[in-house]
């Protein structure tokens, strides 16, 4: 199957490991990878700090560059979810009811990483080795926004080698949330500090999420108390094999 | 927004509690040092939710329910100005005497002169959103007289010169130490050997409130709902201090809201469902009262109902936000809020906190008088799962953060440093050779943190991010370049 990639502007810039391993891992699954070049920022921020009008660029620019691709991957719950829940509201807003309808049409085709491997290409085992403790933080915008359900848990389940430990509170947000980590930081650093203390609780060496923005909230907290615990995209974990280690 | 051509009457400024003095990141600051009030929320919000969730998972047709819920609000409002001229009707034919208030000033000024002129100097309160809203309690004291509060929680949180920091759960940043203080040091005649156990605190506050019940001539609610069909007011509690002060003193006074009116009895047995399984996680509540009108030789003899605007229609001119107006404030999404855990209530700067609060409190101020409001969420999206009426609270947030936006921009021909950011990453981000130039840019930054591989101070607004995080270093190579080198 051809499958689009849409990185993801924090993963592009800031977690490239994160969009390789999505491209190891189709690929080993016998599956060809497109990067549409175009591709920039699907205006999350933008909406969720207000700014809905100068995102209208943005969902117009992401439309027209994934309409020609029939099925579309993102390692993200919460990108998928602007896409899915946030691009024809922002184009309906603009009053360009013609972009709204083509935005549905992209969202229909786009999954978030968990939901394709398990509805799409219906595969649980992706034959992935991981010898490591892993706690699995389950982010509020694929639980709540996209109901991807246990569908990451069971991808990590059937990974060799890997101890999954379950995380306490595993529903309660890390305290991200875009730009309310830096506008109410005192408030979101008290979040993440509960986070922290559940997954420090496990005993993991790593905590896995399905956004690399909650894991760079996760891990850079957990970074600067020098905790040893680190923060790793289920994509890489699912990406791993013995033939890669 | 619907323009019916007429100015929308916001809550006015000055009277009530719908503002605070402080913003929320401010106010929340404060909060977060408070080791005890940290203690006793997550506490008691972990225990309520846990009751919560035990009890919605016995229903089968909770869902059902909630659709139903959502469904009955929405078509009540689309004609709320006839089913409250209904509720008007019945309610004068049964001996009730029914008041209009555009705001809270209008409702304040109702109530004193009601009071006044049964000639008492002091008036006993059930448990009410709308009276503290508006601040009657200050409103009467001005007047010469004293509104005792009689629900547990409102009496600690009065005894105190306290504020309500929960919807339901007034006193819920207090624990039993803190209570049995206050009690020793502002309750009269109290005992001086009164320990913190539960049960002698609540002996202690019946002694002091029955004195009060049996000499009350005016007692002042608020309604849960008013069944428009017969005119009649609901009000669900638990203690019974409510049954009290609304069947023995001889003039009764409501204040509702204009939104919680319900068209018919067959509406309100969904609510008596979502309600009580929603906010104290139990199947029923243990005291429902219903009144009609006058019932002569049964409860009050002079029944009047204050119908409170005070910025409710300009709620409901907004398409979207008027969902708001559907809360039948159970406080179920404060429970569940991993913000209103950490802050409690009084960050809120107001009486509705939580999820919810920073929904409504916005939009019956104007959200320029609450503007850090809709931002004090991180849109985690806990409070719609749990609201029994399925009110989308995030993207009320977002919509009500677009319009503080919208104002500003109007507001000022400056833009802030923010609007110019975000303009400036459109634009990058609206053009893929632009914003490939920025991510080379930002790479700059690999200067820094080349020792740890980690970045541990940014500058301004950053800086709040490397606080209390550590920043990823920019990698040497971006995924599309990475891309274009092995695959382009």
């Amino acid at each position: 199957m051809k499958i689009a990639l849409f990185v993801t502007c924090l993963s592009d810039a800031l977690f490239p490991e994160v969009g390789k391993a999505v491209v190891t891992l189709l690929e080993r699954l016998g599956h060809e990878v497109a990067f549409p070049a175009a591709q920039t920022c699907c205006g999350q921020m933008h909406v969720n700090t207000g700014y809905r009008r100068e995102a209208l660029g943005l969902v117009r620019h992401h439309v027209e560059t994934f309409e020609p691709y029939d099925v579309i991957v993102a390692p993200s719950g919460s990108c998928v979810g602007s896409v899915r829940h946030q691009h024809a509201d922002v184009a309906r807003a603009a009053g360009d009811d013609a972009l709204a309808a083509r935005a549905e049409a992209v969202a229909a085709r786009t999954h978030e990483l968990s939901e394709l491997l398990v509805d799409v290409l219906g595969v649980e085992d992706v034959g992935a080795y991981y010898p490591h403790r892993v706690t699995y933080h389950p982010t509020c915008h694929s639980l709540r926004m996209l109901h991807v359900g246990d569908k990451p848990l069971r991808l990590l389940r059937h990974v060799r080698g890997m101890t999954l430990l379950e995380l306490p509170g595993a529903d309660q947000c890390c305290g991200f949330g875009g730009t309310f980590a830096v506008k109410n930081a005192d408030t979101s650093t008290a979040m993440l500090a509960d986070k922290m203390s559940h997954v420090l609780s496990t005993g993991a060496e790593a905590v896995s999420a399905g956004d690399s923005s909650c894991l760079m909230h996760i891990g850079g907290g957990l970074s600067r108390l020098r905790t040893g615990t680190r923060a790793v995209h289920l994509a890489e974990i699912l990406a791993s094999s013995e033939a890669s280690r | 927004m619907t323009d019916l051509g007429m100015p929308l009457l916001r809550a006015p400024r000055g009277v009530g509690h719908l503002r605070g003095d402080k913003s929320f990141p401010a106010a929340a600051r404060d909060a977060l040092a408070d080791s005890q009030l940290r203690r006793n929320l997550g506490h008691a919000t972990s225990t309520i939710r846990a009751k919560r969730a035990t009890v919605v998972a016995e229903r089968a047709d909770w869902e059902q329910l909630r659709a139903a819920g959502s469904a009955i609000k929405a078509a009540t409002m689309a004609h709320l100005d006839e089913h409250l001229e209904r509720l008007e009707a019945e309610v004068t034919r049964r001996g009730g005497v029914v008041h209009w208030a555009r705001d809270a000033n209008e409702a304040n000024e109702i109530v004193t002169r009601l009071v006044a002129a049964t000639g008492s100097r002091e008036v006993v309160k059930v448990k009410s959103m709308a009276t503290q809203e508006i601040g009657l309690n200050e409103a009467l004291e001005a007047a010469g007289v004293t509104a005792q509060e009689t629900d547990l929680a409102e009496l600690i949180v009065q005894l105190g010169g306290d504020l309500p920091s929960h919807i339901l759960v007034p006193a819920i940043h207090r624990n039993r130490a803190e209570i049995r203080e206050i009690f020793l040091r502002e309750m009269p005649g109290v005992d001086p050997a009164l320990t913190d156990e539960p049960r002698r605190l609540a002996m202690a506050a019946r002694a002091y409130l029955r004195e009060r019940f049996l000499r009350a001539d005016v007692a002042i609610s608020g309604a849960n709902f008013g069944v428009a069909d017969t005119g009649s007011l609901v009000v669900v509690e638990s203690e019974g201090n409510g049954r009290m002060c609304l069947t023995l003193p001889r003039t009764l006074i409501t204040v509702m809201g204009i939104e919680k009116v319900v068209p018919t009895w067959q509406d309100l047995e969904v609510f008596l469902q979502l309600l009580p399984r929603s906010s104290t996680g139990e199947r029923m509540n243990p005291y429902t009262s219903v009144w009609t009108g006058v019932t002569p030789g049964d409860g009050p003899a002079e029944v009047h109902l204050v119908l409170l605007d005070n910025g409710r229609t300009a709620t409901l001119a907004d398409d979207v936000g008027r969902a708001a107006l559907h809360c039948i404030k159970c406080s179920a999404c404060l429970n569940v809020c991993p913000v209103y855990e950490r802050t409690g209530g009084h960050a809120y700067g107001s009486v509705y906190p939580g999820p919810i609060g920073a929904v409504l409190s916005p939009q019956l101020t104007g959200v320029e008088d609450n503007a850090s409001l809709p931002f004090a969420s991180s849109l985690c999206g806990a409070c719609f799962e749990a609201c029994p009426v399925r009110i989308d609270i995030p993207s009320l947030l977002v919509r009500l953060r677009s319009q503080h936006v919208e104002a500003r921009r109007e507001a000022s021909r400056v833009p802030s440093a923010e609007a110019v950011a975000m303009a400036a990453a459109a634009w990058t981000m609206s053009d893929p050779g632009r914003f490939a130039a920025a991510e080379k840019a930002s790479r700059l930054g690999r200067v820094f943190g080349r020792r740890s591989g980690r970045l541990t101070t940014l500058p301004p607004p950053l800086s709040a991010w490397t606080a209390g995080r550590d920043a990823p270093r920019p990698p040497a190579e971006t995924f599309r370049e990475w891309w274009a080198r092995e695959r382009g």
